[in-house]
């Protein structure tokens, strides 16, 4: 019990990014959803079974262009694409988690993954469980958040806007720490250029898959030369 | 609703596994007990490096630089998270700071 104690306190302070922004896009997610005739009902148990932001925005989007089981699929593979990066990140971190494994897998979010590779368990507390507790947290703020915009999103009158930044600035935050903490920063300068580059050629709805294949092929031809001046 | 009851649960339902099949297939092609190939565990290693900055350019895909107000609340809020940062080295203080300025140019001045 005390294992667990000690690992849910490890875990919060590395999750409070994520409560501000996942309750501000959680519940923006709710009072769509709520906005096509879906209650609170549907917000709990989509947010529950699928957890995935970006790809829940995309299905409200769907929900107008009619029933298409095949198309639903196919764009839901697209959305999600970039999450066989994380896995493949996290085949090492995640090697002997045992019963926590499905769980830690199915909740492999954005942000999830961003907060587990920028952060290590202090000393004495449960790897394991640290990384549960991180990945369940970050869930329950988005439940409640997407549950909260679904019950009350007509009710709140202080302004949001911009308070999902905090993603953002998290994500800027673990950039410059992984800056700081290598002298090899050409994998960081291909995951930008990359990205840079195939959103200019691609547009935004169409950039991120082309940027993968680029980031992949430009590690894989560089193999040598970042293996050489290697201290990753 | 949009859907019937049976489409719509079909619909989340499709979204849901495809969902975790992205999540779970490297785990499912390489499970604990066999050995991991070199060039995946390289692919382990080097990737995070790569993912956030594709994050954060994702993050501004829809900021305009050419047109008014020219991307400036993320510029200016994300150079004081960049110097709150490397100044003070606490991640809730940038990221705080970072955000508070960000709403107050995007609700107030731009």
């Amino acid at each position: 019990m005390n294992l667990k104690r000690n690992a849910l306190k490890a875990a919060f302070p590395h999750t409070i990014p994520v409560l501000t922004g996942y309750l501000v896009l959680g519940a923006a997610y709710g009072i769509l959803l709520d906005s096509k005739g879906y209650s609170f009902v549907w917000a709990i148990l989509t947010s529950l079974f699928i957890f995935a932001g970006s790809m829940q925005f995309v299905s409200i989007s769907m929900l107008a262009t009619g029933f298409h089981p095949v198309y639903t699929l196919a764009i839901t593979l697209m959305v999600n694409a970039r999450h066989l990066f994380y896995g493949i990140s996290m085949l090492s971190k995640y090697k002997g988690t045992g019963i926590l494994k499905p769980y830690l897998i199915f909740g492999l979010t954005d942000e999830t993954f961003s907060v587990l590779i920028a952060s290590e368990p202090p000393k004495g507390v449960d790897k394991n469980w640290f990384m549960f507790f991180i990945t369940l947290l970050d869930q329950i703020y988005w439940i409640t958040g997407s549950l909260l915009g679904s019950l009350l999103g007509s009710f709140i009158t202080f302004n949001t806007k911009g308070m999902d930044f905090a993603l953002t600035a998290l994500f800027i935050v673990i950039f410059i720490d992984q800056w700081r903490a290598t002298k090899n920063h050409l994998p960081v300068c291909i995951g930008v250029g990359s990205s840079m580059v195939c959103r200019l050629l691609f547009g935004s709805a169409n950039f991120i898959i082309p940027s993968m294949i680029t980031i992949l092929l430009l590690v894989t031809v560089l193999q040598e030369k970042i293996e050489s001046r290697n201290s990753i | 609703m949009t859907f019937t009851l049976t489409q719509s649960l079909i619909f989340f339902g499709i979204i849901s596994l495809t969902t975790l099949a992205t999540r779970a297939l490297p785990f499912l092609l390489f499970p604990d007990h066999k050995e991991m190939p070199k060039y995946v565990k390289y692919l382990g290693n080097v990737l995070p490096y790569t993912i956030i900055g594709m994050l954060v350019i994702y993050c501004f895909k829809d900021v305009s630089f050419i047109q008014a107000p020219f991307g400036l609340p993320e510029v200016i809020s994300t150079a004081l998270i960049i110097l709150l940062h490397l100044w003070k080295k606490n991640m809730l203080l940038s990221i705080g700071g970072g955000t508070v300025l960000y709403m107050l140019l995007v609700q107030g001045i731009f």
